[in-house]
Order: structure tokens, then C-alpha cells, then sequence
């Protein structure tokens, strides 16, 4: 998400057995742990509850050397994340960072989510605690370096003055400290030590030569035996002593509200144990899943519709389209393309249309809450904790140090778990508060409920005029952009929203690097009654189609070959050119490819890493095609784990394939029309292609990879397709045929 | 009418609502919670298990169809070719968020104890079925690959 620092302003008080230390510009906190454990946020804590054991008599905590490195006198060494794991890898690639610096053994480490504290983990490019943007490896480089490296030099104190010898005569190995003499130690041995030196001020960083898992192949994901036997932990497994499990009757439009509703039959059904109203539509409880849906199949419930959005999307798109013929709020303007384009010998205009997308992450949205007169816990994959803590004491009447936040893994999220508004997680407290906290409440959302109850990918309409000058240049690019902001309305609108310009609307057009003399963006955020929401790459979902096909459309218009006319304009941008040119080469680009056969190239650059796909494409006779083959070139800075790179890559792809070839939502006089995967239907096995990708090596810091494969995927079929067909894909989804 | 069935090879007893999907009877009564709910239409293949040995969606199976029957799940998987398949998604790191791949290893592991040579058509027949939002197909397709070789060494 492309918004900083939205809050400075601590919402939690710092757990009192800190000891504060702030180290320069990392916002890094160290402290030590004399009295207590952390709350238990541990995966196996959901798991765990309940057993009603009495504590062992002498419990040994692993030492908190400070906020994001524990170690045991087991020898393990515990990374705090304090990001959401939906599937980027987030737990690998910051253990990954503590790894290297402290020295240890990758087989002794492993992680636990962080509870919420602003102060201690807050997203440093976010300015609060929350996931997204593709920003966790890179607001956490410094930081995790910096931790994992104090830990180590406390270690190597902690042995100086066991051994009486100089630190510096200390060395650390695969989580073996070692001294002058043959003395030897393990971290587990030093732990309970080390915990009592005081933390560096400036711990030493290592030089990238001495790196031992940072960039390294080999380095496997921590999560994957737990994700391989069953055993790890969603919110969907959570459960509570006496738990009741929630399902809710949603209004059939945004913006509908209950009028009136008849429980009885639902109270009827075995295992049903209340039906109660809440703000959005009416929750029926029972002893499960099972039971839930079936009380609530029997649940009768009129709707007020007044104040409802009542359009559908063909006559929204109809609006947009007719905007789109006036101007909008300027994003950019070099020269001047409306003067350009009014002398122009010829104007080639074309028009974009983009659907509302759900984002149908497998776990269907969910949250267990356990409400008291003095507190309040959740459970769920939480992905903007600071303000869903603020949310969930807004509801349950509470202050937000009182709610407490067990972060587990989410079953994907491609942006839906980090909302603004909070939402499911602001309907499960309503739940657990309107049945005055006599049960813990687990809120779980069918398919459909997830389907219709909306946070898409706003719709959108594009309108790009070019125009070529005598020698075959571009010398006019006007881009106009109607869709809704993603924040109005919001808290976020004050900090995301300039000028009336929601940034995430036009970026990637208003980033455009192509040396292009008059170039004007324009956008308008027309207001509709649907509730929309990031998805996996935000804007760049469809400000990367229209401008890369836009562009082949320019370069065939000029006689021009893509990537010839793509390097010459990005001349000043050599991360773009290197992608480029390295996408390009790998995939054959040029070499001759049977009949039915085209390749299409598209280079983009989002969350600050830059990525070229090459996209492979064989379109038969009667329109139907498939996507072949596709090569992908990034360049992320230093891939901290190069193999949970090409994972994104891989993943991204997939994600964006499955968008341009037939996701969409659709409404119908205001109502969702389709409702679960047979009508609303991801890329399967037999789809997907074969994928190369290829890492540009650098210096650079870390930037992000869990979103910048998808954007240059789509304009990039689109290509491929038109450079068989001869005719421009302009419209997502593409569907199982194009025209020929 | 109770039903009673053999679960991860542990006799098991149901006297609830003899309509309810085995999922939720094994989630939530038995309290195994690898297989998950995705869809609850037999559309996504998070739910599988497999019924005397075949690839079933739970979430629209009902309990009474088990009676007498054997359930296995993935907190059950003992065989050759499922721990072989466990083992190359470890291997080659398949997962990513992880939510559907219980599903995905009960089918791929159903695949090979019928077929230990899948071809790439064999694999897309067999595994169409289960969606992986995160698209980790490539990888999915690999370590079916990679375990049936591991079977056959």
C-alpha cells in the first residue's frame, strides 16, 4: 500500500519489562527479560489453550536478547515477525535476516508473530504495525540486521567474560561460539547470560561478503513442514472453551440494512444457541460450522434497500466511459500533450475497461474473539494490527491496550486481511458484544459471504491518446483514469488523498518512465455505493495494462519492434533497461516461432523492484488460446532469499493470468452476481504455464516481490495475443476466446 | 441414527445430524484441522480426504456416506507414496500461504498410489480439481514429478 507514515503516535503502551533503547535511525527497541514472557503469540498458543495443565514447576523462558531475537537453553533461536505470513514468505525472509547477522545454524531457528505494539513493530514504512505494499524485507532490513546482530555481540560478551577473554578474540559460527583457547559454546548455553548484557549501541553489520544465508540458494522456507502435515495453525482452527461459531446474514446490496427479522425457525435448529442483530445484518450462533449455515438457512430477514447502490456495473461502466470524455484532476504533466495531440497528422486513442475483482483468498475471512469486562482477545491473520485493535476497542467499548491481538497465518490475503475499515474484525467483536461475552466467538464467513460482501478491486475505465511524430517517436501520451479511490471515506483519505488525487488510482501511469516530451495523466474518483479495496499490486493491476499495451499499440502504429522502442526511451531508467533487455534475451526474443505462436513483452515498476515478462502465446483458429510459456526478469535489489523470490514471481504470475483470463465481478441492478469458484473461477492446474525467472544480481537494498510479478503479466498476453491476431486486447478479462 | 467409520485407522462414532459434511465432523467434532474449508461446493479441493482410499471433497460428502468406511486425512497420511509426496513439497518448498495444500497432498498422494508415473496430463487430470490461489501449480506439478521418481529409485 502506497501511503507513509499515517500515525507516529504509540497506540499501545510499551510492555513494561522492556527496557527501552532506541538505536539511531532504525526505530529499533532492545531490551532484556528479567521478569516475563512476552504474550504468548506462538502459532502452537491457539493450539494449546485450554489443556488446563498445571505450569511446570521451574519454566525456563528463552532469553529476549531484545524485541525481535529470543534464545533458549534449548539452543533454539526464536525470530520475532512481526508481519502477517499470508503465503509471501515473510517468516523465512526476515528469519533469514537475523540468521545471517547473529550467527546461528538455520535448523536452529524459528519464529513467532508479534503481538501488536506500534512502538516495537510497527511497519517503518507505514508508520504503523500492519503488512502490505510488499514492504516487509524492506522496512525490516536495518532493523533485523541490526537485532540479530546485537543478539550476537551479547552472545559474544556473554562468553568474553565466562572465559575472561577479549570479545574480539571471540568468533561465531553456525550457532557455535568459539574462544582463543578451544573454549566452546553453544547460543543455548550462553542464553541466560547474555540476557543480562547490556545491548550494543551500534553492533557491528556485517559486510555482504560475509553474508552465509542472505542471497544464498539453499536456504529452505521454515514454514513448509508445518504447512506440508496439517499441523499449522489458521484462524479457521482456532478453538475456545465453549466457543460458539458464527455465521452472518449479509444484506443483497451495499448499503442495504435490516428492517426486520424472524429467528424462529433458526432457533429451531439443533445446535443453534442465538440469533442477534448486529450493524452488518443479522449472526447466528451454534455449536458449529455445520449448524450455524443451517440456522441460518432458516433465518428470515427483510432488508431496507433505501439506502442502497442500486447500479449495475454496465451502467457504471457506462458512466465512466462518458467521464472520461471530460478532464480530470492532473497526476502529471510534462510539456503539453493536449496541444500536441491537437496538432497531431494523426491521434491513436483506445479505450481500457477493467472489472471489480474479488480477491477469494482461499481462507474465507474469519476471526475468533473472546470479550471480557477488561479485555478483549483475537485470533485471526491480521494484517494491519494498529488499527484493528483501535477498531476492535471502538466496538467493544474498550481502550486499545486492552485488546489483544494473536496473529496466526492467513490463508492468503492478496490485500483483503488489511482493511481500513477493519471489517470482519469489527463484525466479529459486534457478535461477541452482543451476546454480552458469555462465549467466545469464532466468525466465519462462507464462500459466498466473502464473494458478495465485497472489498474488490475497483473497476476502471482508461482513455490513452498518442501520438507518433515524423520519425516514428512517441510525442504525446494523454491518459485519462475514472475509478473509485481506495481510501474516501476512510482514515487513510487524509494521508493517500492530494489534491483529490488518490495516488494509488494513477500510479504506475503517473510513474511512467518512457522519455515521452508531452505527457498529461488525468484521473476522476466518481463515487459508488461498493466497498473497494487494495488487491495483490494495488493500481498497477490496471495502470500496467493500459500503458503497456497502449504502448505496443503505439510501436506497431510506428513500424516499431517493442523492445527496441522500449530501450531507446528508457535510456535514463537502466533498471528498467536491464530487466528488459534480460527478459528479453532469455526468452528468444526475435527468433522465429511457429504459426499461431506470438510473444508479447511488457516492463514495469512497482514497490520499488523492476520486472520484465516475456508471455508465450498460441492462439488457435476459432480464437481459443493458451498461454505457453513466461519469462520473467526481476530486479528486487538484494534477494534475501532467492528462492522465495522466484516463488513470488511464480505466484504472481499465476495471480495475474487468472485475472486476465476471467475474473470479474459483476453487479446486477446493485446485487453481486456471482458467488462462489464455479462463476468467480481462479487459474487451475492445466492453465498455467511454464515459467522461467530469471534474478538481475545487486547491491541494492532489499525492495518488494510479493506484488511486483503480477502487473506485467497481463499487458504482456495481451501482446503476445496481438501480435498473432493482429487486434488489440483492450478489456479484462479476455475470456476463453479473442477475436481472429 | 448413529454412523460409525474408521478415522486415520481409529474407530469413530456420529450421533448428530447424519447430513453433516464429513469436514465439519472431523474439524469440529474430532478437532483434526488440516483439511480446510474453502468453497463448500467441491469446487476448490481444500476439503480432501480420502474415503477407502479414493480422493473425496468432505465438504459435500456426507457423514452417513462413510459408514463402515475407512477416512484418511492428512494428519493420517502414512503410505509410501504420501510421504513421498510430503517430502518433495518439502524438497522443492511447494507452499506458500499453505491453506489448500493438505488438499493438494491428498489428492497428488491419491494420484501416485494409482498411478506412479503420472504424465503432465495425468497430473492436470488429477489435480484440476484443487485450487491453489497462490498459484504454486508449477511447483505442485514438480514434486509429483519429483516424488513419483523418488517412489520408482
Amino acid at each position: 500500500m502506497p501511503f507513509a507514515n499515517i500515525t507516529k503516535t504509540p497506540v499501545t503502551s510499551r510492555r513494561m519489562f522492556l527496557k527501552a533503547t532506541s538505536l539511531a535511525g532504525a526505530g529499533f527497541i532492545v531490551g532484556c527479560s528479567e521478569s516475563s514472557a512476552p504474550p504468548a503469540t506462538t502459532m502452537a498458543g491457539a493450539g494449546a489453550a485450554g489443556t488446563g495443565a498445571a505450569a511446570p514447576a521451574v519454566p525456563v523462558e528463552p532469553s529476549e536478547l531484545n524485541a525481535f531475537v529470543k534464545v533458549g537453553t534449548d539452543n533454539r533461536v526464536t525470530v520475532i515477525i512481526k508481519h502477517l505470513d499470508k503465503g509471501q514468505g515473510v517468516t523465512t525472509g526476515l528469519a533469514t535476516i537475523v540468521a545471517d547477522e547473529i550467527d546461528a545454524a538455520w535448523d536452529q531457528v524459528g519464529f513467532e508473530f508479534a503481538p501488536v505494539d506500534n512502538e516495537l513493530y510497527a511497519n517503518l514504512q507505514l508508520g504503523l504495525q500492519g503488512t502490505g505494499g510488499s514492504s516487509s524485507i524492506a522496512n525490516s532490513w536495518l532493523q533485523l540486521r541490526q537485532a540479530g546482530a546485537a543478539a550476537r555481540a551479547m552472545l559474544v560478551e556473554a562468553a568474553a567474560g565466562e572465559w575472561g577473554v577479549a570479545p574480539e578474540s571471540i568468533t561465531v559460527r553456525a550457532g557455535v561460539v568459539s574462544g582463543p583457547d578451544g573454549q566452546s559454546a553453544t547460543f543455548g548455553e550462553l542464553a541466560v547470560a547474555a540476557a543480562d548484557i547490556a545491548p550494543p549501541a551500534e553492533p557491528r553489520l556485517k559486510d555482504p561478503s560475509e553474508f552465509t544465508f542472505i542471497g544464498k540458494e539453499g536456504v529452505p522456507r521454515l514454514d513448509s513442514p508445518a504447512k506440508t502435515d496439517g499441523t499449522a495453525t489458521y484462524t479457521i482452527d482456532v478453538t475456545r472453551p465453549g466457543m460458539l461459531v458464527a455465521v452472518v446474514r449479509h444484506p443483497p446490496k451495499f448499503g442495504a440494512t435490516v428492517a426486520s427479522f424472524d429467528a424462529s425457525a433458526a432457533l429451531a435448529v439443533e445446535g443453534v444457541a442465538d440469533v442477534v442483530e448486529i450493524p452488518t445484518g443479522v449472526a447466528v450462533l451454534a455449536d458449529g460450522y455445520w449448524s450455524a449455515t443451517q440456522g441460518r438457512n432458516a433465518l428470515s430477514v427483510e432488508w431496507d434497500e433505501s439506502g442502497a447502490e442500486q447500479r449495475g456495473t454496465e451502467a457504471l461502466m457506462a458512466e465512466y466511459r462518458a467521464l472520461a470524455a471530460e478532464s480530470g484532476l492532473v497526476a502529471r504533466s510534462d510539456g503539453d500533450a493536449d496541444t500536441a495531440l491537437g496538432s497531431a497528422a494523426g491521434i491513436i486513442e483506445s479505450d481500457f475497461e477493467f472489472p471489480y475483482l474479488a480477491h477469494a483468498a482461499m481462507e474465507p475471512m474469519n476471526c475468533v474473539v473472546e470479550l471480557g469486562d477488561s479485555g478483549c482477545e483475537i485470533w485471526t491473520g491480521c494484517q494491519f494490527q494498529t488499527f484493528d485493535q483501535m477498531a476492535a476497542a471502538e466496538v467493544a467499548g474498550l481502550l486499545p491496550a486492552q485488546v489483544r491481538i494473536n496473529t496466526l497465518f492467513a490463508g492468503g490475503s492478496f490485500g483483503r486481511r488489511a482493511v481500513p475499515t477493519s471489517d470482519f474484525i469489527r463484525e466479529a467483536v459486534s457478535i461477541a458484544k452482543a451476546i454480552d461475552g458469555r462465549a467466545p466467538v469464532k466468525l466465519q464467513w462462507s464462500r459466498e459471504d466473502d464473494m458478495h460482501a465485497g472489498y474488490f478491486r475497483p473497476m476502471h475505465f482508461h482513455r490513452v491518446s498518442g501520438a507518433l511524430d515524423g520519425d516514428g517517436n512517441i510525442a504525446a501520451w494523454r491518459q485519462r483514469i475514472v475509478g473509485q479511490s481506495l481510501v474516501k471515506g476512510t482514515a487513510l483519505e487524509a494521508f493517500m488523498v492530494q489534491g483529490g488525487i488518490d495516488a494509488s488510482s494513477v500510479e504506475g501511469a503517473s510513474t511512467l518512465p518512457y522519455a515521452i516530451p508531452n505527457l498529461r495523466v488525468e484521473v476522476q474518483h466518481p463515487d459508488v455505493g461498493v466497498p473497494v479495496l487494495w488487491w495483490r499490486s494495488v493500481g498497477h493491476t490496471h495502470t500496467a495494462f493500459a500503458t503497456e499495451a497502449f504502448f505496443d499499440e503505439l510501436a506497431a502504429a510506428a513500424g516499431r519492434d517493442p523492445v527496441e522502442l522500449r530501450r531507446q526511451l528508457l535510456q535514463d531508467h537502466p533498471r528498467h533497461l536491464a530487466v528488459l533487455n534480460l527478459a528479453a534475451e532469455r526468452a528468444g526474443w526475435g527468433s522465429p516461432l511457429p504459426a499461431g505462436r506470438g510473444r508479447g513483452i511488457a516492463v514495469h515498476e512497482s514497490f520499488g523492484s523492476f520486472v520484465a515478462e516475456v508471455a508465450e502465446v498460441t492462439v488457435q483458429d476459432d480464437g481459443r488460446f493458451s498461454v505457453d510459456r513466461v519469462v520473467c526478469a526481476i530486479d528486487c535489489g538484494l534477494a534475501v532469499n532467492p528462492d522465495v523470490v522466484r516463488a513470488q514471481m511464480e505466484g504472481g504470475i499465476g495471480f495475474g493470468l487468472s485475472a486476465a483470463l476471467r475474473e470479474r465481478i459483476d453487479l446486477d441492478a446493485g446485487a453481486v452476481r456471482q458467488s462462489n469458484f464455479p462463476d468467480y473461477a481462479p487459474l487451475r492446474i492445466s492453465e498455467m504455464p511454464d515459467i522461467e525467472v530469471h534474478i538481475v544480481p545487486s547491491t541494492e537494498p532489499p525492495s518488494g516481490v510479493g506484488e511486483p510479478g503480477l502487473p506485467p503479466l497481463a499487458p504482456a498476453v495481451a501482446n503476445a495475443i496481438r501480435s498473432v491476431t493482429g487486434r488489440a486486447v483492450r478489456s479484462l478479462p479476455i475470456g476463453e476466446r479473442v477475436a481472429v | 441414527m448413529a454412523v460409525t467409520f474408521t478415522l486415520n485407522g481409529r474407530e469413530v462414532v456420529h450421533d448428530g445430524d447424519p447430513a453433516m459434511p464429513i469436514l465439519w465432523f472431523v474439524r469440529e467434532k474430532q478437532g483434526l484441522t488440516g483439511s480446510k474449508f474453502g468453497c463448500g461446493v467441491a469446487s476448490c479441493g481444500a476439503c480432501t480426504m480420502h474415503l477407502d482410499g479414493s480422493p473425496v471433497r468432505t465438504c459435500v460428502t456426507p457423514v452417513s456416506a462413510a459408514e463402515g468406511r475407512s477416512v484418511t486425512t492428512i494428519e493420517g497420511l502414512q503410505s509410501a507414496e504420501g510421504r513421498a509426496v510430503q517430502a518433495a513439497w518439502r524438497e522443492l518448498d511447494v507452499v506458500q500461504c499453505g491453506y489448500c495444500q493438505s488438499g493438494q497432498i491428498m489428492a497428488a498422494t491419491a494420484l501416485l498410489q494409482s498411478n506412479p508415473s503420472p504424465s503432465d496430463d495425468d497430473i492436470n487430470a488429477a489435480m484440476q480439481g484443487n485450487l491453489c490461489r497462490c498459484a504454486t501449480y508449477h511447483r505442485i506439478r514438480a514434486a509429483i514429478h519429483s516424488a513419483a521418481g523418488r517412489l520408482a529409485g
